[in-house]
């Protein structure tokens, strides 16, 4: 059952991130990426990190997407929709570079020669927060304790980032007076 | 569950690849920014992978840091094609060439 699902997810993920990259119109692409993004959720709870799959929807599908539609829509770029087979150079550049990277991707990770495979381990349910390294648990207590733990300084700087980068949105977008 | 980890870093792999493909391919900045944000899916997808079948949760914290820094990326960025819009009327790359020349 959860094999079928991986399968179904995947296969949505790709082909939806396919249609976003050659879909002409942004608005449409955009919508694509959302189902991108929610599929990718998806296999991150069939990898039982559900915290991580929540954040996923919140912050990339919900946030991250909804800014990006926003602009789409306040700039009007869809005006201007340039045929993308025009330029020969730059499809047979991106198709070789793409059909590339896909064999180098099938070559290690599919295949009969591929990587060695390694078991599923076991989950705890309930972190204790003992011991040198930090066991996976399904909880999202386990984020909080390495957070304040091993992860504190990371933290920190994650803090002053967003703040940076919201002192240096606002520089960006401010009008700029008429005698400056 | 039988899917292995090579399994779940293929499909990583791949994501980077359309990625790239969409990087390479386009001319509407906007596009090549959402390019980029597949990349990034596609890396935390392994990160996750990785700390599922290794049996840490580092990969997880990692991620969860990802998603921050892409977060306040996305924001400055969407800000700085908004400031270019508005001084060259234009997201195109192609029209977008001052410095080439």
């Amino acid at each position: 059952m959860t094999d079928t699902l991986f399968y179904v997810f995947a296969a949505i993920t790709l082909i939806s991130a396919l249609l976003m990259v050659v879909s002409p119109n942004a608005v449409n692409g955009a919508i694509c990426m959302i189902i991108c993004f929610v599929t990718t959720a998806a296999l991150f709870v069939l990898l039982e990190a559900y915290f991580l799959a929540v954040i996923q929807v919140l912050v990339y599908a919900g946030a991250v997407m909804v800014l990006f539609l926003f602009i789409i829509m306040l700039l009007d770029v869809n005006k201007d929709t340039s045929d993308l087979l025009k330029d020969k150079m730059t499809l047979g550049a991106s198709i070789t570079g793409f059909t590339l990277l896909v064999i180098l991707t099938l070559s290690v990770f599919a295949g009969g020669q591929h990587l060695p495979e390694t078991a599923l381990l076991p989950v705890m349910e309930n972190p204790t927060g003992e011991g040198v390294g930090i066991p996976f648990t399904t909880s999202a207590k386990s984020f909080g304790y390495s957070l304040f733990t091993k992860y504190m300084l990371p933290f920190q700087v994650t803090g002053f980032l967003l703040l940076a980068a919201m002192i240096g949105v606002i520089v960006v977008s401010k009008k700029h007076s008429e005698n400056s | 569950m039988t899917v292995g980890l090579n399994a779940f870093i293929l499909v990583a792999g791949l994501l980077f690849a359309i990625g790239m493909f969409g990087v390479i391919l386009r001319k509407n900045t906007l596009v090549i920014y959402m390019s980029l944000e597949l990349m990034l899916n596609g890396v935390i997808l392994a990160l996750v992978a990785f700390s599922r079948y290794n049996g840490t949760m580092d990969g997880n914290l990692f991620v969860f840091f990802i998603i921050t820094v892409a977060a306040a990326e996305v924001a400055l960025g969407l800000a700085i094609i908004v400031a270019l819009f508005r001084l060259r009327q234009s997201v195109m790359v192609d029209q977008l060439t001052s410095l080439s020349r």
